[in-house]
């Protein structure tokens, strides 16, 4: 049992640790300022673009969709990270990860504003047109405002997927919450700076997931 | 008369004897969809002030004539022209022509997430382009000639299905309709609800507006419509006076239908 | 060179892809295996889950419900490095692949408890009182009645989501497992040359789009339960 709690729960390790895991935070932080923005507006292009009167540029969008749903992130990150260098094209860690997360996320909210605005009936953009809106009007001020409060809790369940997801950037050398962890934990041979995180992770997103089960009931009853 | 709903239209000098100019114009006008033919060759004219009266059999095309109006329907063939401009043109500037043809629908559509006041404003601020307060006046004058202006500021859901209707009544009307189109306006209501709403469209049709009206209230065709006319299967049978078509149909299909609807 | 030549040597060389190809094929391998395990046992564990929530012990309960909340906030990385790296402190060495489906496991157990849950919940009352007025006891009800209903209504939302939580196969990388990306990583880094990326990215297009069009088709498939 002490040797568990040396190993995991140490607290003079964990506050030697905290300097470094506070400014991973800060990067993390930084990092879901710049890819939520980014991933909410995306999904809405994408799916704007699936209504458009166009059939190329609905196809494309169905194209992109499946493309960036298949491929794991991670796989993404490393194709921008590691093998875009070898067309000329080299990234920061930070670049790197917001366009692979801008790309992955754009299909997944994309697909939950699609969905949101499949649950409008054809009656509402009727009404609109009829009174000489025209369809990016409708749209705008009829259709998406309905439609993102029907979905909003799979946009919160996303965006929380979407903070779980800055932990990759560890993957390259991108100093956020779980690669500073990562590094104090290499540096003492200690799993407690990676617990830390983990607590830190959690008090972030906890509180979010209960909020979400609630709203989730509210909305479904 | 600029910010008032009054939909007195700029009357026009109707000598008796020759007919009225016709706000609404139909002519020739088909459409199918796919290999179904629903409307078979329709002519039709809506003169200023009047009130049209359609009635058929579900399925008779009368709904689909509606939508064809405003091009909610791309019709195939035919044309309709409204106040002088042709909206069937492929060049016509729909979103501007559909601002002079109000549409009521069957099922309100209102926009739930927006209070009455706002289901009235946006086309006026986004389309006809008014000022916040212009549109606002303009709105609770629409609503009040609906009988709602203690209603501006309830959400769709917190009204009754009389009081939605009145409310799409007062978006259209707002925009100062050159004719109005109803769709059935009073077919999702239940009974009690349905005196309210034909008031309102009573009211409008002695304030001068012109409309065209699919409903199966017959008793309001009765009393306020100018002219009946009776759809079945895609075309015009008959048309004429509430007094001729009700009381002296010529046609089997016209006597056919209103006996089924009287019993 | 001109530039779309070097662009063709750069990700699609020919020569590159044929020398690491069977090293990416065993990934592949490694890939689907490590997969197939996630999808079994963190159903299978989600559904467990959902069984003993379903008697309603209210500490067994508490329990289940700081589970399934933990394992939605952590993020996958996390668990992964702290099994791997921490566990060996206390004498408990897991492999790489090991930590990998043990987590997934985790992960997709919560999220599928969550999901059945909430089936549960929509199954209405009567059904409940419809089946014990028949003489069934507590256990037949939610076997034969309740679960039935419950789990075809989140058919859709638990295939979206094991997609995704398959998909966090690739994490194994980190941990040294032979999956896809790690042996085009590797093959990347001996060769110079980032071809073995271009395949690993077509590979894993090539089990998850059909993964990803299964799901889309059970999604209209059972989309008129939602009712």
């Amino acid at each position: 049992m002490q040797a568990l709690i040396d190993q995991f729960f140490n607290v003079q390790i964990m506050a030697d640790a905290w300097p470094t895991v506070w400014r991973g935070l800060m990067m993390t932080v930084l990092l879901c300022i710049a890819v939520i923005p980014l991933g909410l507006l995306g999904g809405l292009l994408v799916a704007m673009a699936n209504t458009a009167p166009w059939r190329w540029l609905r196809w494309t969008v169905v194209v992109y969709v499946d493309i960036f749903r298949a491929i794991p992130p991670l796989v993404l990150l490393i194709f921008i990270y590691a093998g875009l260098p070898f067309a000329g094209i080299r990234l920061s860690p930070f670049a790197a990860v917001s366009i692979a997360f801008l790309l992955n996320n754009s299909a997944y909210y994309g697909e939950i504003y699609r969905a949101g605005i499949e649950s409008i009936g054809k009656g509402q953009m009727e009404a609109a047109r009829s009174t000489g809106l025209s369809g990016l009007q409708a749209m705008t001020y009829v259709i998406l405002p309905q439609a993102v409060r029907n979905v909003l809790p799979d946009l919160l369940s996303n965006t929380i997927e979407v903070v779980k997801l800055t932990s990759l950037a560890s993957v390259v050398a991108l100093p956020e919450l779980l690669y500073s962890a990562d590094m104090a934990r290499s540096i003492t041979y200690n799993a407690s700076p990676i617990v830390m995180a983990a607590l830190i992770y959690l008090a972030i997103l906890w509180p979010v997931v209960r909020f979400l089960s609630r709203l989730e009931r509210r909305m479904g009853a | 008369m600029d910010g008032s709903v009054s939909s007195v239209p700029r009357s026009l000098p109707s000598d008796a004897g020759r007919p009225a100019e016709a706000v609404l114009q139909i002519s020739d006008l088909h459409m199918a969809f796919g290999d179904l033919e629903v409307l078979k060759g329709i002519d039709l004219s809506v003169a200023e002030q009047e009130l049209v009266f359609i009635i058929g059999p579900s399925g008779s095309g009368k709904s689909t004539l509606l939508r064809c109006c405003n091009r909610l329907e791309e019709p195939n063939k035919g044309t309709i022209i409204v106040d002088g401009e042709e909206i069937t043109a492929p060049k016509a500037n729909l979103n501007k022509l559909r601002q002079r043809i109000g549409m009521v629908f069957q099922s309100f559509n209102l926009y739930p997430h927006l209070t009455a006041q706002a289901n009235v404003t946006l086309a006026l601020r986004k389309v006809a382009g008014k000022s916040r307060i212009e549109a606002r006046e303009i709105a609770l004058a629409a609503l009040d000639r609906v009988g709602l202006s203690d209603k501006s500021d309830s959400y769709p859901n917190e009204l009754s299905g009389g009081q939605q209707q009145r409310v799409a009544i007062a978006r259209s009307l707002a925009l100062q309709p050159r004719v109005m189109l109803f769709d059935e306006p009073t077919s999702a209501l239940d009974p009690e609800l349905v005196g309210d709403v034909l008031n309102v469209m009573q009211d409008m049709k002695e304030g001068g507006m012109t409309m065209l009206v699919v409903s199966h209230e017959m008793r309001f065709a009765m009393n306020a419509a100018d002219q009946v006319v009776f759809m079945d299967r895609g075309v015009i049978v008959e048309q004429g006076t509430p007094d001729r078509i009700f009381k002296h149909p010529e046609h089997q299909r016209t006597r056919d239908f209103l006996g089924k609807v009287a019993h | 060179m001109t530039p779309w030549e070097r662009f063709v040597d750069a990700f699609f060389n020919r020569e590159v892809i044929v020398q690491y190809l069977p090293a990416i094929g065993k990934g592949v391998v490694v890939t689907i295996e490590l997969a197939v395990l996630v999808v079994i046992s963190g159903i299978a564990l989600g559904f467990l889950l959902v069984v003993l929530r379903a008697y309603r012990v209210a500490p067994v309960n508490a329990v289940i419900v700081v589970f399934v909340d933990v394992f939605r906030a952590l993020p996958p990385l996390v668990l992964i490095l702290l099994l791997y790296f921490g566990l060996p402190n206390i004498d408990v060495t897991l492999s790489g692949f090991a930590v990998v489906w043990l987590t997934l496991t985790l992960v997709l157990g919560a999220f599928a408890e969550e999901i059945f849950w909430a089936g549960v919940l929509s199954v209405e009352k009567g059904q409940w009182q419809a089946a014990r007025s028949t003489g069934l006891g507590f256990g037949q009800t939610l076997f034969y009645v309740i679960l039935p209903q419950a789990v075809r209504m989140t058919v859709p939302p638990l295939t979206n989501r094991t997609i995704a939580i398959t998909k966090n196969t690739a994490l194994g990388t980190v941990v040294g497992v032979g999956e896809i990306l790690n042996q085009a990583t590797t093959a990347q880094s001996f060769s110079g040359n980032a071809s073995p990326l271009t395949v690993a990215a077509i590979a894993f297009l090539l089990i998850f789009v059909p993964v990803v069009y299964a799901g889309r088709w059970i999604e209209t498939r059972f989309a008129w339960r939602k009712g």
